[in-house]
């Protein structure tokens, strides 16, 4: 069986309130990954749609979006796993075409979250717990991954300072692309200024500051067989491991508390896979939903040590210049969090590192590069590697 | 018109809100409504559930017998939460907790009447029932 492929990838600007409904939202995604391939519907065999439910009314929204981007009568899938959605289609993708079902396949996700208030959204995603047994205690998700913050820094001595830095990191990089929903920077000192939002608490240790920006987007991944990519594309990028991991959704159930189990198996089964260690990754994209996310990134996928991810960041070794670029697209901090096309953008993203091809934004020479991309509290992980 | 058939909705009792009314551990309200925090031990292989479960996935099997929740648990990690999703806007601030037991762990909200400032990672908290000012039930932590 021959590799398989991705030859072309796009994605909308993430955005506050997308003027346009979800499948308008679709279609932009869908047109940029197209213009990227320079292929055409027809070669389209199939597509995957992927998305949170409930953010929007329409049910079963797969066969609209196939309809309104001009791909039926090919058949369309649709799958969920939550914020990590579109990893989970890149791996059905990747599955249809190592299987000779199709030679190309484009995975579509989106999310348009600006049709709810603040407080649904929460209620939503809170629900992506444990609704019998924990929802009814009022539960969020900035407040379950506190909960990993303060269990982190009472085993390991991080700082509310140390994440801090980590959104010092991303809107560093938010600033400089133009698909982040937040482009402003965020300043050190604006932790510890009362005056700043920066410093409000949202769940204790974690602060406005910490947490993502939610917002409405849509990416676009197509996936293509090895012969079909050499025909199609001039530099395809390969999938060269892919892993991905499920746990106990009550936290009840749960062994560990200072990281995500579910990172470090689907990271096994992804380098196992690519034969390949953590040293040999070139530039990440992490799933930092909040900072304390992307400190335990580090941890899991073996950057650092259990207890040393705040040494990477103190020491600046997860920018652009350091030892292993993390999020220098600005993350889903300050990139933004529209649920289930944030995988897709993160493929976008080491695509084009990958490529030569990040602008601003590109590290130097990379040739492997990785997508942590993780649903629910550590629900769902999935870590997908790929090479030139 | 055929007879009215009784559904049994206890479950939409517990907590400020349900998202569940009907389950297998419905005695599980009636337990609380005792005083009681119970979770359920399989009468098989011995395993012990907390949230109780009606199914063993280890026997494949649905022999339960209930055990109480007793003594302290330590405190493994908290968050004091300022804002709170929809429908519990009234309730903020509180705090959600998990307690290790050793052989299960519980998650739950830590008693609004314990400070802030007396909360400790590792400490000993014990888990009671507390009954919500419209009649819902849940249970809390308090200190052991
Ligand atoms: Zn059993």
């Amino acid at each position: 069986m021959g590799k398989v492929g991705i030859i072309g990838v796009g994605q909308t600007a993430f955005v506050r309130g997308y003027p346009g409904s979800i499948r308008e939202l679709v279609f932009e995604g869908f047109k940029d990954a197209m213009e990227d391939a320079g292929i055409s519907n027809d070669d389209i065999d199939a597509t995957v749609v992927c998305s949170a439910p409930e953010y929007d009314k329409q049910r079963s929204p797969a066969g609209v979006f196939a309809e309104y981007l001009g791909l039926t009568p090919q058949p369309t899938f649709y799958v969920e796993s939550l914020c990590s959605s579109s990893s989970t289609g890149l791996k059905l993708a990747y599955s249809l075409v190592k299987s000779g079902l199709h030679d190309v396949v484009a995975v579509l996700g989106f999310q348009k979250m600006s049709e709810i208030s603040s407080a649904e959204s929460q209620e939503r995603m809170g629900r992506g717990a444990d609704i019998q047994w924990e929802s009814p205690f009022g539960t969020m998700m900035p407040a379950y991954y506190a909960m990993f913050a303060r269990a982190h820094m009472a085993t390991y001595g991080t700082t509310p300072d140390d994440l801090a830095l980590i959104r010092v990191k991303a809107s560093t990089y938010g600033q400089i692309n133009d698909k982040a929903v937040y482009r402003k920077p965020v300043q050190f000192e604006m932790f510890s200024n009362p005056e700043s939002p920066m410093s409000n608490p949202v769940a204790s240790p974690l602060r406005v500051g910490d947490c993502c920006a939610n917002a409405d987007g849509s990416s676009c991944v197509i996936v293509a067989s090895e012969e079909k990519a050499k025909a199609l594309s001039k530099d395809p990028v390969w999938i060269l491991g892919l892993g991905a991991a499920s746990a106990s959704v009550n936290l009840a159930g749960r062994d560990l508390f200072t990281g995500l189990r579910v990172a470090q198996q689907a990271a096994k089964q992804a380098y196992d896979m690519a034969g390949i260690t953590a040293a040999d990754v070139d530039v990440a994209e992490v799933h930092d939903c909040f900072t304390i996310a992307e400190m335990m990134a580090y941890e899991d996928l073996g950057f650092a040590k259990p207890g040393e991810g705040k040494e990477l960041i103190r020491a600046r070794e997860t920018y652009k210049e350091g030892s292993i670029p993390v999020n220098v697209d600005g993350g889903l901090l300050s990139k933004g969090h529209p649920i289930g096309a944030t995988g897709g953008s993160q493929i976008r993203t080491i695509v084009l590192q990958l490529r030569g091809r990040a602008g601003d934004m590109q590290v130097r020479d990379p040739e492997i590069g990785l997508i942590h991309n993780i649903g629910g509290v550590g629900l769902y992980g999935n870590v997908t590697i790929l090479g030139r | 018109m055929g007879k009215k058939k009784d559904v049994d909705t206890r479950f939409s009792r517990f907590g400020t809100v349900s998202f569940t009314s009907i389950t297998k551990v419905n005695d599980f309200i009636d337990y609380l409504e005792q005083g009681k925090v119970m979770g359920t031990r399989c009468l098989d292989c011995g395993l012990l559930f907390f949230p109780p479960r009606a199914d063993c996935h280890r026997c494949r099997a649905s022999n339960m017998e209930w055990f109480e929740v007793t003594g302290p648990g330590k405190l493994i990690t908290y968050s004091k939460l300022e804002f709170a999703p929809m429908g519990f806007g009234d309730d903020v601030p509180y705090a959600i907790a998990v307690l290790d037991y050793g052989d299960y762990k519980v998650f739950g909200r830590i008693a609004k009447d314990v400070p802030e400032e007396e909360i400790s990672v590792g400490m000993d908290m014990r888990t009671v029932v507390n009954r919500l000012p419209d009649g819902q039930l849940n249970y809390v932590f308090q200190k052991a």
